[in-house]
């Protein structure tokens, strides 16, 4: 098959991605800086061609409980939104975990916290890792860094969501969500047929047939005996997850004598400084978490034997910053750099963080 | 090759769709292009910005602290970018928008009067083409054959009866930019 090359931003990435996924529905609900995503899906009318759902919900709390309703019957779902639309989400997204449904979120994060600002932001790094519902959960957490990932990423999240029974989300940012790249889109994939569905995805709630019990889809289980049970089994999943799923890229880590940690939009910014720092003379390591959960740990915690000191440059005033230091557990020092609300910073800045922290 | 372009002015003076234009002539070309807009309320009457990047390499950041050309179209962008031009850089302001013109000696300052000469051609809306114009002929980075590709790309069909009026726009920014 030809390549098809286009230019486009990563938002309508995300929306062809999903359509070629061959995803079954779309509940969302307009929020700057993604609504591109909609506006996309809308114009492309997937309905018409593969059948697919696109559905502008009356909130972001009734996408979210459509997706639950859709991924119930072993559908490929998904919605996105930004993040007081994601905070607004956070109920269903605990049950859908609880309820061990795979879906796709996506977080094209804006500066908060509140209603905050619609330029990009990083801050919802706990929210999406550490799980911003209620209970002990976590979402398979993929970090973009380009328009081509975040084309990439729908198919990857939707398969390890399905592989896992679990939902998995997209944490981009505006930087990534706005930004047009050259991008080679997926090949089309056909939407699952019924059968197929049912084959996959036994316990989806598609009727019952004579031969077996019925299919219950739910998280509420009032006796605690087999609701610890059921956490026993979700910690399983994680555990599967964690040991088989951890993806990061390093970027001329070997002898670095400084090392970078940064995801999305902020690892791109940094592969600028580290060539800002070369031609200083400075030998700076990027390692990108591409899964921020499952985090990189091990990865992290192999650079620390080597390397004299570690920035965790991100868009927050200090949140992944937790899990490197976790990872590098007091070997050597780690140091945090953002900017808050909104503010993206230039390469060069982050290079004089690292010489004030670290140097 | 790689050129790292800013583009600012008042938000409707089709700043960002200069970009878009040479974003997509960049892909013509096969360079790798970076496109990222100022976004949300700019657009809509603010400055606006875009900074645009065209590479034979992977393009690291998006996101830049200085740049080999920017093209200023108002005078808060001026303030905002001049210093940000890379000693030996280019500066492109339209003679218009810009009533105290820039002070560094350390670069190469260029005037174009894209506004007058949209006026004369009838039609303002041509002054980010007359813009491009006089970019393309001090940094010929995209063939004029590309150009025309990435507008046909860029604009949506039912407006391809504007590209021969856009080539005469670019041609005569190609005509009227001079050093400042």
């Amino acid at each position: 098959m030809k390549e098809e090359i286009k230019l486009m931003k990563g938002n309508e990435a995300i929306a062809h991605a999903a359509i070629r996924y061959g995803a079954d529905g779309y509940f969302g609900y307009p929020i700057t800086p993604q609504s591109e995503v909609m506006e996309t899906l809308m114009e492309e009318q997937p309905w018409e061609t593969t059948g697919m759902v696109v559905l502008q919900a009356e909130s972001e709390v009734a996408a979210i409980n459509m997706v639950y309703g859709g991924a119930s019957c072993g559908k490929a779902v998904m919605t996105t939104s930004s993040s007081p639309g994601v905070s607004l989400m956070q109920e269903g997204v605990s049950y859908l975990a609880g309820a061990e449904l795979p879906c796709l979120i996506v977080n094209v994060m804006r500066g908060g916290p509140g209603l905050g600002t619609i330029q990009p932001s990083q801050a919802d790094y706990f929210q999406a890792t550490k799980g911003g519902g209620h209970g002990d959960y976590h979402l398979i957490t993929l970090a973009p860094a380009s328009v081509q990932e975040m084309a990439d990423f729908v198919a990857l999240g939707f398969d390890l969501a399905f592989k896992y029974r679990n939902p998995a989300i997209l944490l981009a940012d505006g930087v990534i969500g706005q930004m047009m790249e050259k991008v080679v889109l997926p090949p089309f994939r056909k939407r699952r047929t019924e059968e197929e569905i049912r084959q996959q995805n036994p316990w989806a709630t598609l009727g019952k047939p004579k031969d077996r019990k019925r299919n219950v889809v739910t998280s509420l289980e009032l006796d605690p005996a087999i609701m610890e049970q059921n956490n026993i089994r979700f910690q399983a999943t994680y555990k599967r997850i964690a040991e088989n799923e951890v993806r990061y890229e390093e970027i001329n880590c070997e002898n670095a004598d400084y090392l970078i940690v940064a995801f999305g939009s902020m690892s791109r910014i940094c592969q600028k400084t580290i060539e800002l720092a070369a031609e200083e003379g400075i030998k700076i390591g990027l390692l990108r978490p591409i899964t921020l959960w499952p985090f990189p740990t091990e990865a992290i915690a192999r650079q620390a034997d080597h390397v004299k000191g570690i920035l965790s440059a991100e868009l927050n005033a200090g949140q992944m910053v937790e899990d490197v230091r976790l990872a590098v557990n007091g070997k050597v020092r780690v140091e945090h750099f953002g900017r808050l609300g909104g503010i993206v910073p230039t390469p060069d800045e982050v290079l004089t963080a690292l010489k004030e922290k670290l140097m | 090759m790689k050129e790292e372009i800013i583009i600012a002015g008042f938000g409707g003076q089709g700043v960002l769709s200069m970009g878009k234009i040479l974003a997509y002539s960049g892909l013509m070309e096969g360079k790798e292009v970076t496109w990222m807009p100022s976004y949300g309320p700019e657009q809509r009457g603010g400055t606006a910005n875009v900074t645009v990047i065209l590479s034979d390499e992977r393009i690291s950041s998006p996101v830049l602290n200085s740049f080999d050309v920017a093209v200023i179209l108002n005078q808060p962008s001026l303030e905002k970018f001049e210093n940000k031009v890379k000693p030996g850089g280019i500066l492109i302001y339209d003679g218009y928008g810009i009533h105290h013109p820039p002070t560094r000696t350390d670069i190469n300052v260029y005037r174009i009067n894209a506004m007058e000469a949209a006026i004369e051609m009838n039609n303002t809306k041509a002054l980010n083409m007359i813009v491009l114009g006089g970019l393309l002929k001090l940094k010929p980075m995209v063939s004029m054959e590309n150009v025309l590709k990435g507008l046909k790309k860029s604009l949506p069909e039912r407006h391809h009866n504007l590209i021969p009026l856009n080539e005469k726009a670019i041609l005569k920014g190609m005509e009227i930019i001079q050093k400042a």
